[in-house]
C-alpha cells in the first residue's frame, strides 16, 4: 500500500481500478533493407489501415461529441493524404532505410520545422504530425494504439495530463475519477472533474510512475490523497465513507425542488456556472434557479477557426431551451491573454492577465464580437437571456459594447429576425476600477455580476497561476469585502440586481456575509448548489445583518474568517 | 501560368482556408505551387502550405503548370473570393 498526495480539485471519494493512459511502445531498430518495393508496400498498407481507423474514430467522435471535436481527426486524415509527406517517406525508403525509420525521420523533420515557427497555431500542428506518425508506426509494428472510447468498466484515469483530445474520446459514465501528474486548480482536467462531479487529484507528480495498470485505487479528496494497492480493510473503510457521502448527497436532494430562501424568508437566486451546453443537465439535476455564468469560450477553443454564427446560435438556443425560461446569463467571449486562440495569431504578452483580452479584444476585433452577439440575439427568443460583458474597466467600454449590441439587434429586427423584446444587458465587475465606480455603472447596466476570482487577483495584485503568491488569494480580505459591499449597495441604490459568479459565491464562510450584504444571485458550480441552498435555509438574514458592523472592523482575512466561524454560521 | 492574391482571411492561410485550397486543387492534374516571401510549396500538400505560415494581409502567388492549369486557376480564384480567403491583386 502506498500513498501519494496532490491537489484535490473536486469533492468526493472514488474507489476503482487504475486505467493508465500510456504511450504504446513504438521502439524499433533502424535498419537497411534490400527489397525497396516491398518496403514501400508495407508503408502504403500502414497508411491505408491508419486511414480506415481514423475514418472510424472520426465518425464515432462525430456521433458522440459533434463535428467540432471530430475536426481534429479529419485534420489527421488530411495529413495522411499529404503528397509531400508520403514522398519524403518514400524517398527515405529509396535510400534503403526501413519504413519505420522513414516515418519517424520524416515526422521529426516536420515537427522540428513547425515547432520552430513563430506561430502558436502551427506549433500546435506539430502535435498532429506526432499523432499521425505514431499511428503509422503502430501499424507498421503491429502495436495497438489504446482506444480510450472502448473503456467499458468503472475506472480511475491516471495520466501525465489530460488533453482535450483525450477527454473527447472518454465515455464519462465509466470514469470515476482522475489522477494527473501535472496541472493545478484551473487546469483542463480540474474543470472537467468539477463539471462531471467526480473526484480528482491533480499535480500528483509521480502518479504515472507509482501506479500500475489496473491497480486498485482510492481517491480521497478530503485529505488530498491517493491510496494505491489498498488492503481490503482500507478499501472497506473507504467504501463505507463513500456510502456515507452518498447518503449525505441524497439528503441534500430534498433541497432540489425547494426555493432558495433564508430561515427568515429572504429569497435569493442560486444559479450555476457552465462552460458547455451539456453542463446545463448538471445544473438542472441539482435544482439550480438559473445560470449565472455561461462561459462561451468552449465554442472557440480546441479548434482551428472561429465558430460560425449558426453554430453559436444552436449552442445558445440549446441552453436557453433547456433552461425553460429560467434566467440565463451569458458572458460574451473572454479570450486572449492566458487563454489564447492560436488561429487568431495574437502576440505573446508579458502580462497576459493585464493585456489584450475579453471585451478589449472584442471591441477591437468587432467581426468576432458582432457574430457572437447576432447568434445570442437570434437565440434570445428561446428563453430568458441576459448578456454580460467581461473585463469592463471604463464606462466607455461598457457604452461601446452595449451600443454594438443594440445596433446588431436593430439590424436583425430590420432583416425580419425574431429577437426577444427585453434582454437585460449587464457586466462583470472584476476590475477594481469598475468596483469603485459601481454606482456609475449601475445607472447604465441592467445588472452587475461580481467575478471574484479576477477581482481578488487584481485587487491584491497576485497572479492566480503563481504558486508562490497563492497566500495572497484572500476572499475575506477586508478590501475585497469592502468592494463587494460597495458594488451591492451601488446596484441596489439604482434598483439593479447583483450576482456573484466566482468561487466565493459557493464558499461556506463567504455565504453568510454575502447574504447579509444583500447579494441577489449566487452562481457556482453545480455540485455546490444544494449545499448552499441548505446553508441559506439555516441562516437568518436579519440576524446576520447585526454582525456586519463588527465584521467590517476587522483588519485581516483571518479575523474575518474566525468571526464568521464563531458567530455567523449558525443563526437559528 | 500564375496569379497573385492578397490573403485577407483573419486567421491567415492555415486550418480551414488551407484545407479548402488543398482539396480544391487536388482534383486537378496540373502541378501547382504557392509562392510566398520567395519560398515555394506544393499547393496540394497541407504540410507544404502550412509550413509557409502565410499571415493575413500578405501577398501570395499561385503558379500552375499542366493540361488543366487554366481551369485550376479559375477554380482557385473562385474559391478564394467566394470563401472570403482573399482577393485578386
Amino acid at each position: 500500500m502506498l500513498e501519494i498526495s496532490g491537489i484535490a480539485v473536486s469533492d468526493g471519494i472514488a474507489v476503482a481500478n487504475a486505467y493508465c493512459l500510456l504511450e504504446p511502445d513504438l521502439s524499433f531498430t533502424k535498419r537497411k533493407i534490400t527489397d525497396i518495393d516491398a518496403e514501400k508496400n508495407r508503408l502504403k498498407e500502414a497508411v491505408m489501415q491508419a486511414n480506415i481507423e481514423l475514418e472510424e474514430i472520426c465518425a464515432s467522435a462525430n456521433k458522440k461529441f459533434g463535428a467540432e471535436k471530430a475536426a481534429i481527426f479529419s485534420a489527421h486524415i488530411l495529413l495522411l493524404a499529404d503528397p509531400e509527406l508520403l514522398a519524403t517517406m518514400e524517398a527515405k525508403i529509396n535510400d534503403g532505410w526501413n519504413a519505420e525509420f522513414a516515418v519517424q525521420e520524416t515526422a521529426n523533420t516536420y515537427i522540428e520545422l513547425f515547432e520552430a515557427m513563430d506561430n502558436d497555431y502551427i506549433q500546435e500542428r506539430a502535435a498532429d504530425i506526432r499523432d499521425v506518425s505514431t499511428r503509422l508506426l503502430a501499424h507498421l509494428l503491429g502495436v495497438a494504439i489504446p482506444d480510450y472510447s472502448r473503456i467499458a468498466q468503472d475506472v480511475i484515469i491516471v495520466a501525465e495530463d489530460l488533453t482535450p483530445s483525450i477527454t473527447a474520446q472518454l465515455d464519462t459514465t465509466y470514469v470515476k475519477g482522475f489522477i494527473t501528474d501535472r496541472g493545478g486548480k484551473t487546469s483542463h482536467s480540474a474543470i472537467l472533474a468539477r463539471t462531471m462531479e467526480i473526484p480528482a487529484i491533480v499535480g500528483a507528480q509521480t502518479a504515472t510512475k507509482d501506479i500500475a495498470q489496473g491497480a486498485p485505487l482510492i481517491i480521497d479528496s478530503t485529505t488530498n490523497k491517493v491510496i494505491i494497492n489498498a488492503t481490503q480493510d482500507v478499501l472497506d473503510v473507504y467504501l463505507e465513507k463513500q456510502q456515507a457521502l452518498f447518503e449525505e448527497k441524497q439528503l441534500l436532494k430534498q433541497y432540489r425542488l425547494c426555493e432558495s430562501i433564508s430561515a427568515d424568508g429572504h429569497r435569493i437566486e442560486i444559479a450555476g456556472n457552465i462552460g458547455k451546453p451539456e453542463d446545463v443537465d448538471f445544473i438542472l439535476a441539482n435544482g439550480g434557479d438559473g445560470i449565472g455564468l455561461f462561459r462561451t469560450e468552449f465554442l472557440y477553443i480546441d479548434r482551428h477557426e472561429l465558430p460560425s454564427e449558426e453554430e453559436q446560435f444552436l449552442a445558445y438556443k440549446t441552453v436557453l431551451a433547456k433552461m425553460q425560461g429560467k434566467p440565463t446569463v451569458v458572458r460574451t467571449l473572454d479570450i486572449g491573454g492566458d487563454k489564447n486562440l492560436p488561429y487568431l495569431n495574437l502576440a505573446r504578452e508579458m502580462n497576459p492577465f493585464l493585456g489584450f483580452r475579453a471585451v478589449r479584444l472584442c471591441l477591437d476585433k468587432q467581426d468576432i464580437f458582432r457574430t457572437q452577439l447576432r447568434a445570442l440575439l437570434r437565440a434570445s427568443i428561446y428563453g430568458n437571456l441576459k448578456i454580460m460583458f467581461p473585463m469592463i474597466a471604463t464606462l466607455d467600454e461598457f457604452r461601446e459594447a452595449k451600443a454594438i449590441l443594440l445596433e446588431e439587434k436593430q439590424q436583425l429586427v430590420e432583416k425580419g429576425f425574431a429577437v426577444a423584446e427585453t434582454i437585460e444587458i449587464g457586466m462583470m465587475v472584476e476590475i477594481p476600477s469598475a468596483a469603485i465606480i459601481a454606482d456609475l455603472f449601475a445607472q447604465e447596466a441592467d445588472f452587475l455580476s461580481i467575478g471574484t476570482n479576477d477581482l481578488i487577483q487584481y485587487t491584491l495584485a497576485a497572479d492566480r497561476m503563481n504558486e508562490r503568491v497563492t497566500y495572497l488569494y484572500q476572499p475575506y480580505h477586508p478590501a475585497i469585502l469592502r468592494l463587494v459591499k460597495t458594488i451591492i449597495e451601488a446596484a441596489h441604490q439604482h434598483g439593479k440586481w447583483v450576482g456573484m459568479c466566482g468561487e466565493m459565491a459557493g464558499d461556506k464562510i463567504a455565504i453568510p456575509i454575502l447574504l447579509a450584504l444583500g447579494l441577489d444571485e449566487f452562481s457556482m458550480s453545480a455540485s455546490s448548489i444544494l449545499t448552499t441552498r441548505a446553508q441559506i435555509a439555516s441562516l437568518s438574514k436579519v440576524e446576520l445583518t447585526k454582525h456586519l458592523e463588527q465584521l467590517f472592523t476587522f483588519t485581516t482575512a483571518f479575523e474575518v474568517e474566525q468571526y464568521v466561524k464563531n458567530y455567523m454560521l449558525k443563526t437559528i | 501560368m500564375n496569379k497573385t492574391f492578397k490573403i485577407t482571411v483573419l486567421e491567415g492561410l492555415h486550418a480551414r482556408p488551407a484545407t479548402l485550397l488543398v482539396t480544391t486543387v487536388s482534383a486537378f492534374e496540373s502541378e501547382v505551387s504557392i509562392i510566398y516571401k520567395g519560398k515555394s510549396a506544393n499547393l496540394k500538400s497541407i504540410m507544404g502550405v502550412m509550413s509557409l505560415a502565410v499571415s493575413p494581409g500578405s501577398i501570395v502567388e499561385i503558379a500552375a503548370e499542366g493540361s488543366d492549369a487554366s481551369d485550376l486557376l479559375d477554380k482557385v480564384t473562385e474559391v478564394i473570393i467566394s470563401q472570403g480567403i482573399g482577393e485578386e491583386c
